[in-house]
């Protein structure tokens, strides 16, 4: 990677200025595009807020199994039957103040089959972020393969790939996904097989976004010297496409991941909202929120809860997000 | 000028065929992967054994025994020239183009099921589209004119958090709020502006302030980038310099040119709304076309189902097309 000015800072210049200390030299250190952003990643106290909110939501996704046990109860218990039952048998609602909080279940349990709304919370979010970070994934390994191939060859494999591409964003995605999901599902009704189709028809309408902004800064970095330079040593296409292109690539990449992850996590909860998601009883939150639209006068606290969870998650990877960007970009003053 | 149009015109069909070919081909998927005959996705039953001889006289009435590329120009064909609809027993029913085919599930012709839905959608997107263009516009210039302000810092730390607000939360947070709660609005439905105007306001209100709530944060961002950078160019000073009030350069030279992108993004989104409205409108129990959409796909009934999707792109189409021309007629820049 070619070093610019900018990326050249002087540092120990307040050591440099003490009156009355010991003087030493000036010394210029070159700083990596990376330790800069770092550092004014560090300074962003939303960004940080953000990250730690992420780090966590990862955590109870990755340890559901482990949380759920240790807080002792699981989605999959009902207690809406026996003397066990914690609903009102007249009306099937939970009993107790706000949805039926107790200590033994802190945010109460769901109308009519009585099941545990933390627990269920928790499952929600390995669901929602395995199916948004593998669609992110799937558009990721598209949209910069292709994007890439598109800049650097040019010619009639860029026409075709940016051509394929206009067509994919003029689709009416939703409608399509809507169909797709619901015809595809005929192959298999397993669990997994919901799974893969969510990530496919998510990450598949979503890669030529991804594709444009790759195709265009590949377009421009393909005519910089140390390409150039790389070929001059004799280096061959795909070298130079992973080795000199792909490293100046990452920062709008990463940019992208994080800022289209919340996309997809929305998504899921959309389709899932719209019952072409994940099927019961795997949890999610966009399902929880369908079911809790039938009980909204009477148990307002079950739209509430996940509703809070997805806006939570969502929001806290937009400011992340946000963040990264300001802290990548050369000419933010941040 | 007229090659530009011409050149675009054409990329509109591409695309309105490609999605024709596609929808075509998850009708074909549906009956291939559910192993079941397509006659039961397109009349809603399986009227006779399957090993009949009526059967297979209502499998060559429909076309299905045809080879694929006739079963989809018989599809195409349909939808541009019209057709004739008979399954074999009622009065035949004469079908004009456009002809979407015939909805035997709920015994309508798809197209009169979809001018039915139409109306609904339309005073969905139609209102949605002028509440958040306006707060968004608004929103995004008073934060653009005092960069880092309070005014500033709320207007986008709220769009930010607006963005991440799914409607199918907002929605029914709104309704138990607003209906349940206050009882300022009634719970209703649509209703016609043709039957009672103020009822109908009543019964969109709700609807509209969601979907906006998101677009206007969309708009706000976009607004907000446009005006800062207009807001620094030389021509802004010079106006300034001239003694012209500030709002006056706001408005007439800021804002003027920022609009431009935030247009052309607001022609985008007007076409995919039709799509995208699906989840509004089932929220608040409106029948439109993205209410059609879920119903006929819970139903199964594939006619309803491809016509919508149709409709959409066609939407779409016009809508990326009509932006493209007149953004070309606007900026002088823009040339094929």
């Amino acid at each position: 990677m070619s070093l610019s000015p900018g990326e050249l800072e002087v540092v120990a210049q307040s050591d440099s200025l003490r009156v009355g200390g010991e003087q030493r030299e000036r010394s210029i250190v070159g700083r990596s595009l990376w330790s800069i952003a770092w550092r004014r990643l560090k300074k962003d106290r939303v960004a940080v807020s953000a990250g730690v909110v992420i780090i966590v939501l990862i955590l109870v996704a990755v340890f559901a199994d482990a949380l759920s046990a240790l807080y002792g109860q699981s989605y999959l218990t009902q207690h809406n039957v026996g003397p066990g039952s914690l609903l009102d048998p007249a009306t099937n609602m939970p009993l107790g103040v706000l949805g039926g909080i107790s200590p033994t279940h802190w945010l109460g349990v769901t109308p009519v089959l009585g099941e545990d709304i933390l627990s269920l919370l928790m499952f929600g979010a390995r669901t929602s972020l395995i199916i948004s970070g593998l669609a992110t994934l799937l558009s990721l390994v598209l949209g910069v393969s292709l994007g890439l191939i598109a800049g650097f060859y040019r010619g009639w494999v860029d026409t075709v790939i940016s051509r394929v591409m206009d067509v994919l964003l003029s689709f009416p995605t939703l409608l399509l996904s809507i169909s797709l999901i619901t015809v595809l599902s005929f192959i298999s009704t397993a669990e997994t097989m919901r799974f893969a189709l969510i990530i496919f028809v998510l990450g598949f309408f979503g890669w030529p976004y991804i594709g444009r902004i790759v195709r265009g800064q590949v377009l421009s970095l393909r005519e910089k010297e140390f390409v150039d330079a790389a070929r001059s040593l004799g280096a061959s296409n795909a070298r130079i496409m992973v080795r000199e292109i792909i490293p100046n690539l990452i920062g709008p990449i990463l940019v992208y991941t994080t800022l289209t992850i919340p996309n997809n996590m929305l998504g899921e909860a959309g389709l899932s909202f719209l019952g072409v998601g994940v099927v019961p009883p795997t949890p999610s939150w966009g399902q929880m929120l369908s079911d809790a639209g039938n009980y909204l006068q009477i148990d307002p606290m079950y739209l509430i809860l996940p509703g809070l969870a997805i806006f939570i998650s969502v929001l806290a990877f937009n400011l992340f997000g946000d963040g990264l960007r300001d802290a990548l970009d050369p000419k933010s003053t941040r | 000028m007229v090659r530009f149009i011409l050149v675009r015109l054409l990329g509109a069909v591409v695309v309105l065929w490609v999605v024709s070919v596609v929808t075509f081909l998850i009708f074909q998927l549906a009956p291939a992967l559910s192993h079941t005959s397509p006659v039961y996705y397109y009349i809603g039953k399986i009227p006779f054994p399957q090993d009949s001889i009526q059967f297979k006289a209502l499998v060559h009435r429909f076309g299905f025994d045809l080879p694929l590329y006739a079963q989809y120009w018989h599809f195409l064909s349909g939808i541009l020239f019209g057709q004739t609809i008979t399954d074999g027993v009622s009065t035949p029913i004469q079908c004009g183009a456009p002809c979407f085919g015939y909805s035997f599930r709920q015994n309508q012709l798809v197209g009169t099921l979809l001018l039915q839905a139409a109306p609904v959608s339309i005073s969905l997107c139609v209102g949605a589209a002028i509440l958040w263009l306006i707060g968004g516009v608004t929103v995004g210039t008073f934060s653009a004119l005092k960069p880092g302000s309070f005014v500033d810092r709320v207007g986008m730390t709220g769009s930010l958090a607006a963005v991440s607000l799914p409607i199918f939360f907002t929605g029914p947070l709104l309704l138990l709020v607003f209906v349940y709660t206050l009882g300022w609005l009634p719970d209703v439905s649509y209703v016609p502006i043709t039957q009672d105007p103020l009822q109908w306001l009543r019964s969109m209100i709700l609807p509209w302030l969601s979907l906006a709530f998101l677009y206007a944060a969309l708009y706000a961002r976009l607004t907000r980038a446009n005006m800062m950078e207009t807001m620094g160019e030389d021509y802004i000073r010079t106006a300034r310099a001239k003694g012209l009030p500030r709002r006056a350069v706001v408005v007439r030279h800021g804002l003027r040119a920022a609009l431009t992108p935030v247009v052309t993004i607001f022609g985008i989104d007007i076409g995919m709304l039709i799509g995208s409205t699906v989840i509004t409108e089932t929220v608040f129990n409106l029948r439109g076309l993205g209410y059609l959409s879920i119903q006929s796909i819970q139903q199964q009934d594939l006619p309803v189902i491809m016509g919508v999707t149709i409709v959409a792109a066609v939407v779409l189409v016009l809508a990326n097309l009509i932006v493209d021309i007149l953004y070309a007629v606007i900026d002088p820049r823009v040339t094929v």
